[in-house]
């Protein structure tokens, strides 16, 4: 997937292949810019074309390749089949209409499309709706649910709000969620309340859960497996304990020794040398060797593929060949 | 601890924001900052964490003086403070997000001179000697100088921010949140860059952060602030290990940690929100959260009391949490 912009094309995601499996929290890590944001959004086709451009590969989703489907079966197969939170909640409500009418308009939208529901009168169905309403908000764990669907979504907290989204997402019943950095902008104690909620919430309503997160402690408390991303490639993808407990990339190793897990007294932290990559060049070699400590001559001259080193621990590296 | 040691000292420090109120209808405050008092050391790091809205950046605003305080007193070496040309050379601050904090049409050199013009009398020559120094001591080469802003990365911005705020050498920095809107690669290097200056140059950090991982690595000694007021104040290795206060144990139990053999975050068990900070509940501001509160707490607002020499804990039942 590029981006056409006005500084050239921006290579933003590069021959990623992701595979979700039913019922299951995958988490893809990465810093900014290294394409796990456009990669959510390339799954539920809200890329917009141009200045985004599909150059190659497809989309799968339960057998069908999302590139045959029309506008029609496209809006069907988003929110109805795959839906998606953003960082933001409060950007992503109407910050006129009531909490309670915007989640009845996301089943509303689902009824329509079940055509076989029409033997109840408009006022059954009007009547069952705002009973699901309420449902929905019981089922994100917010209390008083009567008074918060009377509200608008200024009156709520950031938790509050992203347990709307959450609850408008589920109120559609699909079968994934991506889940884009739901709980970046929340704070820590609120944070572990949400990811609890979805977490349990996945079980709960059969769905599976995309979560898209730049920080690997959030990932290894919640994820069932992580693929870490950079410059545009998953270059480690594994089980999430054995992803911690051998980390194998050289990338996956530096994000892990940066974060700050005890005092200066202890052990000083050894950061990354460098920056971020620049994804309007090309790259033939492996993205990660101009910072990586166990650049070898071989990294300079072709790119590394995903391998399996292991039981269903991939890595794109030649130290494992 | 010697008092004459101490670099800034705050006493019951509040800071109170009037909201507009009606003829009939009685004022209302927004209790920002309430009764907080905290002393930083010479050389020492001190932490003051807490969640959005507790008041942490409204206290590091009212200690620079950009804030009017309400009562108490805010101390600098001894001196009360004032706004002067004094009280800013020996004290500086780099704001939390490098981007909004860099005037975008100004060069870098002028950006890092820019506190000498106003602070010292030196020559033009001796300035352009000093930016240069300075910005070596932050990791930028020569060729940063004569760019603007934004041909720079996040990181690069925030050692900008670091190099303006030493360069006119203070005793004391304040860093609102200093690395909370970098990557974790560069939120890295910009740690150890800190800890680097401090050991060169003597100087003392005031760290306002809402990360407890930061705060942990940083600091010597750390206040937890919860609804304007400190709830639990010690040794930072302490306090992480023991926490004491409910509110204390909350937050140390949800912040994640990259071990999954570990879950914490999935077990932590507070509910609810942050109070609002115009009508804190009566009592204990944490009682409506707080899993060990009884009738006292919803009453008596508790004082922060001394558990032992250095560890100080605003709860009436401080000894059930141990």
């Amino acid at each position: 997937m590029n981006y056409e912009s006005s500084q050239g094309t921006v290579h933003a995601i590069d021959s990623v292949s992701i595979a979700i499996q039913p019922r299951n929290l995958i988490a893809v890590v990465g810093e900014s810019g290294c394409g796990k944001s456009t990669l959510g959004l390339a799954i539920i086709g809200l890329l917009p074309v141009p200045p985004a451009k599909q150059v190659s590969g497809n989309v799968v989703y339960k057998g069908v390749n999302l590139s045959n489907l029309n506008r029609e079966q496209m809006r069907r197969y988003r929110g109805t089949e795959v839906a998606m939170i953003f960082q933001e909640p409060i950007t992503s409500l109407n910050p006129v209409y009531k909490i309670g009418t915007q989640i009845e308009e996301a089943i509303a939208i689902r009824d329509s499309r079940e055509k076989e529901k029409s033997s109840n009168s408009q006022q059954d169905k009007a009547r069952e709706r705002r009973e699901e309403v309420l449902g929905s908000l019981k089922m994100v764990r917010i209390p008083d649910s009567e008074s918060v669907a009377n509200r608008y979504p200024f009156e709520l907290s950031g938790g509050m709000r992203q347990r709307v989204m959450i609850a408008m997402a589920l109120a559609q019943k699909p079968s994934l969620l991506i889940a884009d950095e739901p709980t970046t902008a929340l704070d820590v104690t609120t944070q572990a309340e949400v990811l609890k909620l979805m977490r349990n919430l996945m079980n709960e309503v059969d769905t599976s859960i995309l979560l898209i997160t730049h920080d690997l402690a959030v990932a290894s408390q919640v994820a069932d497996r992580v693929a870490v991303m950079y410059g545009g490639q998953i270059v480690e993808e594994a089980e999430v304990n054995e992803l911690f407990k051998k980390p194998l990339h050289p990338y996956t190793n530096g994000l892990l020794s940066c974060i700050p897990t005890g005092s200066k007294k202890e052990a000083r932290l050894k950061p990354i040398q460098g920056n971020v990559l620049d994804l309007r060049e090309t790259y033939t070699c492996c993205k990660f060797a101009p910072r990586c400590p166990y650049v070898m001559e071989k990294c300079w001259k072709a790119k590394p593929h995903l391998q399996t080193s292991r039981t269903e621990h991939e890595v794109a590296c030649y130290l494992y060949e | 601890m010697n008092r004459h040691d101490q670099l800034l000292e705050t006493q019951d420090l509040k800071t109170y924001f009037t909201l507009r109120g009606s003829l009939l209808r009685r004022r209302k405050y927004v209790r920002a900052v309430d009764l907080v008092s905290i002393n930083v050391a010479s050389g020492e790091t001190v932490a003051v964490v807490g969640e959005s809205g507790c008041g942490k950046t409204t206290f590091a605003r009212t200690v620079l003086l950009l804030t009017h305080s309400t009562a108490g007193s805010i101390k600098l070496l001894g001196q009360d403070a004032v706004r002067s040309k004094e009280y800013y050379r020996n004290m500086q601050l780099v704001f939390q997000d490098p981007e909004s904090s860099l005037d975008p049409t100004m060069r870098i050199r002028d950006i890092v001179a820019e506190p000498l013009l106003g602070l010292s009398q030196l020559t033009r020559e001796e300035i352009d000697k000093k930016v240069t120094q300075v910005m070596n001591e932050v990791g930028l080469g020569e060729d940063v100088l004569h760019r603007v802003p934004r041909q720079l990365s996040g990181g690069q911005k925030q050692r900008v921010n670091i190099a303006r705020a030493i360069v006119s050498e203070p005793k004391l920095v304040i860093l609102d949140e200093p690395t909370s809107a970098l990557d974790a690669s560069v939120q890295a290097q910009i740690l150890n860059l800190l800890l680097d200056l401090q050991t060169k140059h003597g100087l003392s950090y005031l760290i306002i952060t809402h990360n407890i991982s930061v705060a942990e690595y940083l600091s010597d000694r750390i206040y937890v602030m919860y609804a304007g007021r400190i709830v639990e104040q010690g040794f930072t290795d302490e306090v992480i290990k023991k926490p004491r206060h409910p509110y204390t144990i909350a937050l140390l139990a949800s912040a994640p940690i990259p071990d999954p053999s570990k879950k914490n975050l999935l077990s932590a068990e507070i509910t609810g929100e942050p109070p609002s900070a115009i009508d804190p509940p009566p009592g204990c501001r944490f009682n409506p959260r707080c899993p060990f509160a009884k009738e006292l707490c919803r009453i008596k607002e508790p004082s922060l009391d001394p558990l032992s020499q250095d560890r100080f804990v605003a709860c009436h039942f401080v000894t059930e949490t141990a």
